[in-house]
């Protein structure tokens, strides 16, 4: 075991399914030549060369739809997207081609591909370059979202998701590249996608944290275990499709449930976990299920205002003091 | 208008010439099987009407008739294990890369032994067995898609090329630009044939489009670019034949305007009152059956007598496709979750 950052997480799992499969190849913007906008790809054109790890223009929609075809007829790209936030240009081709080609075509073309790239909050850079888009994706019968919180799922989920032969929908956290921990060396380590994992097992309360909001929920976990309360925290990791049964096992222990994220609150996939643990456990809940979101505003570039944005540890911390009645 | 519209101009008589110019050098077996195919699109597409009219196909419904040249045209000019992909315009392009009538049909009856099994409609026709990638409804999505296809050949090292047909509307989008210049970018055996039948839905070319020379747009990207004439069989297959040696040899993309008109609605729900009967009779004297038949006639290539038993026998193979389809089941309830993902993944053990 390895104690290595996100990034050098994703790089080691991009690294070893190239290395794996020829008809893998990656393309983006800045992926090649430069080593990556966030450094992630860096190595590859050097390793594999430029059929297989190749610079795109800025022309989002064109790559992600081209990526499609590729995939329609036995490759399996990898598209970068710099930011997820460019991925609204390509969502035409993402969702009305990838998604949907299995299905309309009665089976006949599957697309075994990975759309990857930072999302969610950024520092700093105002309301286009930072946002959650994983409730867009999740909506979508035929694509799979993926959204790692530790170096060691970003690189099995990553693993699993060049392997599969859906379109996978990966959202790395921007501000979480830097964060370390330890990565099992196996070539053939993988995580299922579709899997939760339970971060911290606990008693008390069941904080459900995806992304961002995961190493933060732990804190908060630390935090109220001081006052006695012991809180579970889940990681779906996989939003779509969403393990809610390791969840609900959760809820029926616990009986109080808090879901953190940092997106939007309006039609999330908190409101959507919500819903679902109403309707499937409803009878075990000692409170309402509580929802900790981002704010229900455009990001701000101020940095105070964009702290008020996202929410922290003691949000989360509040929100399960209420439904503990504490 | 009609003064505007150079193709307007020219006899009937000069286009036969033309097209018997094209003649030489293509055997009697070629020549008759482009005229079929162009017959079987024709009874094909009237039989869709009647059925659409009856209820038996929903949805929208987009026909071909008066544009069959161009698919005939251009997909003869490729192999079989060559790509096809086109808009929701697409059941002349589906038969004629060798899916059969039957599938087509009862794809359109919504039937489980459809093409797409009942799941796309006359939209999303799918034939990957023939290389017939769809089947797209969003104005434009299938030109990045064949892109993507012209690429993995490339990738792969296969010398296969890739058609993809779209409508001039299409031109206007932001896919059709983003996709040449990725193309000629990296030199991808892609051909990229637009049909310009003058309008886009009830929007005529001059209202949509500020500069109209489509095949000039090619420039722009430093693709070759040509027109053609899309109701001479023989003229598209001829250009489709120099775009495909293009790709093929040298791996190198290229545009077509292929140049037509449909004579029938944008769709079976069009009231048609954005042109006047008199256009449409206009351009209905061009019709690239009738030409095709003349030239065929006046060549001695095949005789009156031929011309009738063709068109009987292909009156009995769209009868059999239309009672296939008719007879076939619908699908299987279950089938509406099926499909959703290759690797679908299983619920875990039930919490309940």
């Amino acid at each position: 075991m390895a104690v290595i950052t996100i990034r050098e997480a994703l790089n080691q799992a991009l690294r070893e399914e190239l290395q794996r499969d020829k008809n893998v190849f990656l393309m983006g913007e800045e992926v090649a030549a430069y080593q990556g906008a966030y450094k992630v790809t860096k190595g590859l054109l050097e390793e594999f060369g430029a059929q297989r790890v190749i610079d795109t223009p800025i022309t989002e929609l064109g790559f992600a739809g081209l990526g499609v075809g590729a995939a329609m007829v036995g490759l399996r790209p990898i598209v970068e997207f710099m930011t997820w936030n460019f991925s609204i240009l390509a969502t035409d081709q993402i969702i009305n081609s990838a998604a949907k080609m299995l299905y309309m075509s009665g089976g006949q073309f599957k697309i075994p591909m990975v759309f990857r790239g930072p999302g969610g909050s950024a520092f700093q850079v105002s309301s286009q370059h930072s946002q959650a888009l994983e409730s867009w994706y999740a909506y979508f019968p035929g694509l799979k979202v993926v959204m790692p919180s530790t170096a060691a799922d970003a690189k099995g989920l990553l693993k699993s998701a060049v392997r599969d032969d859906d379109p996978v929908i990966f959202i790395e956290q921007e501000r979480m590249y830097g964060q370390k921990g330890e990565v099992p060396d196996d070539v053939d380590f993988t995580i299922p996608l579709g899997v939760a994992d339970v971060k911290r097992a606990g008693t008390d309360a069941t904080i459900v944290a995806r992304s961002l909001m995961v190493p933060l929920a732990l804190k908060a976990a630390e935090e109220l275990e001081k006052e006695g309360v012991s809180c579970e925290v889940i990681d779906p990791r996989t939003i779509r499709p969403l393990d809610i049964d390791t969840i609900i096992k959760s809820v029926r222990k616990t009986n109080r449930v808090v879901v953190a994220e940092e997106s939007h609150p309006f039609c999330g996939v908190a409101g959507e976990i919500s819903a679902e643990i109403n309707e499937r456990a409803f009878d075990y809940l000692d409170a309402p299920v509580r929802r900790v979101s981002g704010a229900d505003v455009p990001m701000p570039y101020a940095k105070n205002l964009e702290n008020l944005a996202i929410p922290g540890v003691a949000q989360i911390v509040a929100a399960v003091r209420e439904v503990a009645y504490l | 208008m009609e003064a505007e519209a150079p193709e307007l101009e020219q006899s009937v008589e000069a286009r036969k010439a033309e097209q018997k110019a094209r003649l030489k050098g293509l055997d009697r077996k070629t020549l008759v099987e482009l005229y079929y195919q162009m017959l079987l699109v024709r009874r094909f597409e009237e039989k869709s009407a009647e059925s659409y009219s009856m209820g038996k196909i929903g949805g929208f419904c987009h026909l071909y008739i008066g544009q069959e040249a161009v698919a005939i045209g251009a997909i003869s000019a490729v192999r079989r294990d060559d790509y096809v992909i086109t808009s929701y315009r697409e059941h002349a392009h589906a038969l004629a890369k060798g899916m059969t009538p039957e599938s087509v049909m009862a794809e359109l009856y919504g039937k489980a032994t459809g093409c797409s099994k009942g799941k796309g409609g006359s939209m999303h026709m799918f034939d990957k067995s023939v290389g017939f990638l769809g089947g797209h409804a969003i104005v434009g999505g299938q030109i990045p898609l064949a892109t993507g296809v012209a690429f993995a050949s490339k990738y792969l090292g296969t010398d296969q090329v890739t058609l993809c047909f779209f409508g001039e509307a299409a031109v206007n989008q932001g896919a059709f630009h983003e996709s040449l210049n990725l193309a000629q970018l990296w030199k991808l055996p892609c051909i990229y044939i637009c049909e310009n039948n003058q309008y886009g839905m009830g929007t005529s070319v001059e209202r949509a489009m500020s500069f109209q020379d489509i095949s000039l747009k090619a420039h722009a990207y430093e693709i070759v670019g040509e027109i053609v004439d899309g109701m001479d069989v023989l003229a598209v297959r001829e250009a489709t034949r120099r775009a495909v040696e293009r790709a093929r040899k040298y791996s190198l993309p290229t545009l077509l305007e292929v140049r037509t008109y449909r004579f029938m609605g944008h769709s079976m729900s069009d009231p048609g009152n954005y042109r006047t009967r008199a256009e449409i009779e206009q351009h209905q004297e061009r019709d690239p059956l009738k030409l095709f038949a003349a030239t065929l006639r006046e060549t001695g290539t095949i005789s009156e007598t031929e011309l009738k038993d063709l068109d009987t026998r292909v009156r009995e193979e769209v009868a059999n496709a239309l009672r296939f389809a008719d007879e076939s089941p619908e699908p299987d309830p279950r089938e509406l979750y099926t499909d959703i993902y290759a690797n679908p993944i299983p619920p875990t053990e039930s919490a309940e």
